[in-house]
């Protein structure tokens, strides 16, 4: 066991821990934190989504121990108008990739107003404010929904991202 | 997951001297090492994590190439402005790659040592070479459309994954490694190994020897592209790709690089078609003969036999889009 500690949504949270215990299943079955959810648990769906340190991350592939003393959020602190957008668009059926879907969106608009280019991301400059609709496809293709509410996630996700520039 | 000691060494020196002991394995991003230890494929008896090491900083070199650590992350490297502007191809092979959340954990060190996503390599019930020496492989007569078709053997067809190191190849990068005998210098060229018939040693590393930084050469004068053609529009590994650098002058190739993915058993520089290309004519037939030149050494088998016509194409747009873009008609 390893004595880690992490600053999880706000709060200090020092837990010992196996060496070969995914972040993800630390904030399940751990801390009880459920809102991060198990799809694939390889790194291709991306429901595992969170941010650490501010940049989104796929839970799963990360070892807990390998980030003592990061900042972790999940869906449970995040308080973002982007919530009430994914409801007003229609950004989900099932709803069990929303909280990735979400945690990977605020990371992904972070990236963006970074300057940080995609490979759509013609020339060599962003152009300041919202992201085009390709942006937000290609930057958000790390998170899948079998439901196929993609449209209604680009929406709220576009929807907020020109809330976000202005 | 098979329990495994943790160390997290502060400095290069302890790194090394932890991955001595036998069973150990280098963590970065661990985007490629934790599933493979998950589904069993990789089992370590220690894994030495290296991401608190200080090796994640770009630095320009006297002579005006860059030195990029071995635990910048993918998206970092991608972003970085000097890259952006001096290595195109470079920025934009790792744009192609992976998913924004991936890009931001893995690493240059992990991605160079990446492992091929052959199915019958994760598929623990099927017959591979590589992940279990002399069961045999069970590509050759399966699934094998994303195989590779240049470098193969008859143990192994599989292929090397990285968008980033196609890059690299093109670019004649360097890699620092150190070791417990002290630091070294391996082209890129010289740093994965072909299959023969022990592909399951893929790299000239020794073991233990931790990849410490690659060294990027002075930027070309050329334009250069990186272009990818798989199955989605985005997330997906290359059926083909071309890394291409090229510069013409008075309708003469005076500087051509040209780099493929997804079809190689390693990362392939395309050096028949560079000779052919240089000092010859910028014009379609003249890219269509180099490539069909390079692509003539390729085996392959009925599944993945359309990437000699998928990978010729490519190379042909991808040098006509360069010319264009150097030269707006």
């Amino acid at each position: 066991m390893t004595a880690i500690q992490l600053k999880l949504n706000g709060r200090v949270e020092s837990v010992d821990v196996e060496p070969w215990v995914s972040l993800l299943d630390l904030l399940r079955e751990r801390l009880q934190l459920m809102g991060t959810k198990k799809g694939c648990d390889q790194g291709a769906c991306g429901a595992c989504t969170v941010l650490a340190d501010g940049r989104r991350i796929n839970a799963c592939l990360a070892l807990a121990v390998s980030y003592d003393g990061s900042e972790i959020t999940t869906i449970e602190g995040v308080t973002h108008p982007l919530q009430e957008a994914f409801i007003r668009h229609d950004g989900f059926q099932c709803g069990y990739c929303t909280p990735g879907q979400i945690c990977s969106a605020l990371g992904m608009l972070a990236e963006y107003r970074a300057g940080m280019p995609s490979v759509v991301t013609e020339g060599d400059e962003l152009v300041a404010g919202e992201p085009t609709e390709a942006e937000i496809r290609e930057r958000m293709s790390g998170n899948l929904c079998r439901c196929g509410a993609y449209n209604g996630i680009v929406a709220a996700i576009r929807d907020v991202a020109g809330a976000d520039a202005r | 997951m098979r329990p495994f000691a943790y160390v997290k060494p502060l400095d290069v020196e302890a790194a090394v001297l932890a991955a001595a002991a036998p069973g150990a394995k280098f963590l970065g991003g661990g985007t490629n090492l934790v599933d493979l230890m998950r589904e069993g494929i990789e089992q370590p008896d220690t894994v030495v994590d290296v991401t608190g090491l200080p090796l994640d900083t770009i630095e320009e070199l006297p002579g005006g190439g860059l030195r990029i650590g071995a635990l910048v992350r993918n998206s970092a490297l991608a972003a970085d402005r000097r890259v952006r502007t001096g290595y195109r191809m470079l920025s934009q092979a790792l744009l192609s790659g992976a998913s924004g959340q991936l890009r931001n954990m893995a690493t240059v060190g992990g991605n160079l040592l990446q492992r091929t996503r052959c199915p019958y390599f994760y598929d623990a019930a099927g017959a591979c070479n590589k992940r279990d020496p002399g069961s045999g492989c069970d590509a050759l007569e399966g699934f094998h459309r994303g195989c590779a078709i240049l470098g193969v053997s008859d143990s192994c067809i599989a292929t090397h994954p990285s968008d980033m190191c196609v890059a690299l190849a093109a670019l004649d990068a360097a890699v620092e490694v150190r070791g417990t005998g002290g630091t070294r210098r391996i082209p890129l060229a010289n740093l994965h190994r072909l299959p023969g018939d022990t592909p399951h040693i893929e790299t000239t590393l020794t073991p233990g020897e931790l990849i410490t930084a690659v060294e990027l050469p002075a930027p070309l004068t050329a334009r250069s592209r990186y272009r990818k053609v798989r199955d989605r529009a985005s997330y997906a590994f290359a059926l083909v790709s071309v890394a291409a650098a090229l510069q013409v002058d008075d309708q003469t190739v005076t500087q051509v690089r040209l780099a493929l993915g997804g079809v190689g058993a390693k990362p392939w520089r395309a050096r028949e078609a560079e000779r052919m290309l240089l000092g010859g004519p910028a014009d379609e037939a003249a890219y269509r003969r180099a490539a069909e030149a390079e692509l003539a050494a390729a085996t392959v088998r009925r599944g993945n036999a359309f990437k000699v016509t998928l990978a010729t194409s490519t190379i042909v747009a991808t040098l006509r889009e360069l010319n264009m873009e150097e030269a707006p008609q």
